[in-house]
């Protein structure tokens, strides 16, 4: 690993300022990286996975088949211990996740807003009032909650899971939402607007709400994370939707069926992963959200980046003549200072 | 000292509010838990008074008292120290079973959320330093550790290591055929330690990417503040920037955020618990849902949310000491 570079201040300046001329689009915009294309790919492919993969597998409850078969082909994640199919099961169950997570999610965003944004903009007692419920709800462990609510309730829908994980789950938006509309409600754009007369709900909803769409966004992403995740430990306890196939019920199945000590990896190893990659993919897409609301984030890594290659760049010139003008350097430590710089640049970029 | 007594004063709210909760749910959901734990106790066996009568209050089905005495008789109980008689181990106290299953808890957990954090820290620190470098390129696969349920990554660590390669123990908290119980002795602190490395190994392997990602992200904003540029411009060592200027600072939100996560952790480590029969107290709440032990789930349930609220508590008043801004805004 090389030395960290320690530029000259005027070095910073040159060379910092340097990736901050970009067009304004690209800057308002989330930049179509690595990451968000990856993110993109994986939770489209999940998602046409939910929607898609019932009609074209068998019947998630169809026990005609051999137990505990190994993938092959015709059952392609093998079977359970009661001959279900695995990837019928999955794709049934990537349904009945994302059905929790999205409603789970949506509820928590609503009430984030009602909490976090009202509260922020209007101050005073509103604010006293709902930051109370929003820091009890944020300090009381969610799932230790979430299994108390669950266990009272004998008959659970998919949808009243939900409803329980979008109220456990609403404090943590809530709270940076009210931290960022509380910054918003003093800029110069909203008292205008106050100034000119314009109601309440009105500047909440047309001057302060835009400016919290990405973080919203990102919010929203974040709770649906959450949401499949608590689903998924409720379910593994059993207290999970009642009837329904989600990626939590398999791994609890998989669990009674003993599946770990009779080694039927690919019944308790799809559940799981689908559930981390359906997460990345939701956390890669909030990376390029993050790099909106926060450009340090952006900025930062290519600013130092492009100092240090300013840096090996100077080093080139005073350190030694292009390698063809046969001047020999006792600075052969740094193997990448043969090509010009411009050439560097392209396959860091790369 | 408006901001300790703010802060006091919140989790003198908080508790409050907890322990009325515990004591509405099962007054305010629909169904009738009552009767179903009446049956249920009814096919193993009479029910002596005392226990009907203890059940009745926990789950509001007294018909001669209101709901206020009852909510009064709730706090007396509490405060003596009483919260009720598991059904399961009958006839312990709920604080009984508690008692036993809680060290194994902390130490489990805490110890390994301690490492998780040193650990998360330490690496973002370094994440964020060499910002525009190759490890960019890592930073997002974190996400990837962040979105694996802690049950599952246990399930797997103990279908590879216990099952497969049988290098550890697949359940439990020591070695129940060489030990009676606890004692003081160098085999079952080993014992123990042997027993606690795949569940630790999976708190810090599912909670250390959080830690990481946020400290990167922090490190990376505080590395482009202007003091860091005047102290890389007066010449001062890197390891010193590092350390003394860029981490220090950067470290402080994750600190804030310690007390949110330390929810995500101990939610987390419930199901764990149960995966890896670790006899803790997410084990024990587990166990109590399993047998309509409404008692023994409640006060667990209490007993979780206290201790999650004093270790906020503690953390609170440290970072008020740490970062003296928190004490004047707000």
């Amino acid at each position: 690993m090389t030395d960290i570079p320690t530029p000259t201040p005027t070095e910073t300046a040159a060379v910092a300022a340097r990736p901050a001329r970009r067009s304004g689009l690209r800057q308002s915009l989330p930049s179509m990286s690595g990451k968000l294309l990856a993110g993109l790919i994986l939770i489209g492919a999940i998602v046409l996975f939910a929607v898609v993969g019932p009609w074209i597998t068998q019947d998630p409850r169809s026990s005609g088949n051999d137990a505990m078969l190994p993938p092959q082909p015709g059952h392609w994640l093998g079977t359970t211990s009661l001959g279900y199919d695995v990837l019928a099961q999955l794709a049934e169950g990537a349904r009945g996740s994302l059905i929790v997570g999205v409603t789970a999610g949506v509820v928590a965003i609503v009430l984030a807003l009602l909490f976090g944004v009202v509260a922020g903009y209007l101050r005073g007692w509103t604010d006293e009032f709902l930051s109370l419920v929003t820091g009890i709800m944020l300090v009381i462990p969610g799932l230790p909650l979430m299994i108390v609510v669950a266990s009272y309730l004998q008959v659970r829908s998919l949808w009243v899971v939900a409803l329980i994980l979008g109220v456990t789950a609403f404090a943590g938006p809530a709270v940076v939402l009210r931290s960022q509309a509380r910054s918003l409600r003093v800029r110069d754009y909203v008292s205008a607007a106050r100034v000119a007369g314009e109601k309440t709900p009105r500047i909440i909803g047309v001057e302060v709400l835009p400016n919290l769409l990405p973080l919203l966004a990102s919010q929203f992403l974040f709770a649906i994370v959450l949401a499949i995740l608590g689903e998924a430990g409720l379910s593994y306890l059993g207290l999970g939707p009642n009837g329904s196939i989600t990626w939590g019920t398999m791994l609890n199945e998989a669990q009674g069926g003993g599946a770990l000590t009779r080694g039927a990896w690919w019944w308790f190893v799809p559940p799981g992963l689908m559930i981390a990659l359906f997460g990345t993919g939701l956390s890669l897409v909030n990376f390029a959200i993050d790099e909106i609301v926060n450009p340090k984030l952006r900025l930062a890594p290519a600013a130092a980046k492009s100092v240090r290659e300013a840096r090996k760049a100077g080093k080139d010139k005073l350190g030694r003549r292009p390698a063809t003008a046969g001047v020999t350097t006792e600075r052969t430590d740094v193997p990448e200072a043969d090509g010009p710089a411009t050439d560097q640049k392209e396959r860091v970029d790369a | 000292m408006k901001f300790y007594a703010r802060r006091i004063a919140f989790y003198a709210v908080t508790l409050w509010a907890a322990i009325s909760l515990n004591f509405f749910i099962p007054r305010l959901l629909p169904g009738d838990p009552f009767t179903i734990l009446m049956a249920k106790l009814q096919r193993s066996g009479d029910i002596p008074a005392g226990v009907e009568n203890s059940i009745r209050l926990l789950l509001g089905a007294t018909q001669d008292q209101s709901l206020w005495e009852q909510y009064v008789t709730y706090w007396g109980n509490l405060l003596r120290g009483d919260l009720g008689i598991s059904v399961t181990n009958f006839p312990t106290p709920v604080t009984e079973l508690i008692g036993d299953a809680l060290p194994w808890t902390l130490g489990l957990v805490g110890t390994a959320t301690i490492l998780s954090f040193v650990l998360g820290i330490g690496l973002g620190a370094l994440a964020g330093w060499k910002r525009g470098t190759w490890v960019d390129s890592l930073v997002p696969s974190t996400t990837m550790l962040q979105s694996l349920p802690y049950f599952w990554v246990a399930l797997v660590l103990i279908f590879a290591f216990s099952v497969s390669l049988q290098w550890f123990p697949i359940i439990g908290a020591y070695d129940v055929f060489h030990f009676n119980g606890p004692e003081w002795s160098w085999a079952f602190v080993g014992s123990v330690l042997y027993h606690a490395f795949l569940p630790a190994v999976t708190i810090v392997i599912s909670s250390v990417g959080g830690w990481l990602l946020g400290m990167r992200n922090m490190m990376v904003s505080t590395l482009s503040e202007d003091y860091v540029t005047t102290a890389e411009a007066k010449g001062l060592r890197p390891r010193r920037v590092f350390t003394t200027y860029a981490m220090r600072n950067a470290a402080l939100p994750s600190l804030a955020g310690f007390g949110v996560s330390l929810g995500f952790v101990v939610a987390g480590s419930l199901v764990m618990e149960q995966v890896f029969t670790y006899p803790g107290v997410g084990k024990l709440m587990i166990t109590a849902v399993r047998n309509n032990d409404y008692a023994l789930m409640q006060g667990v349930f209490l007993v979780i949310t206290l201790a999650v609220l004093a270790a906020l508590f503690l953390m609170d008043l440290i970072y008020g000491f740490l970062d003296p801004r928190t004490r004047h805004n707000d």
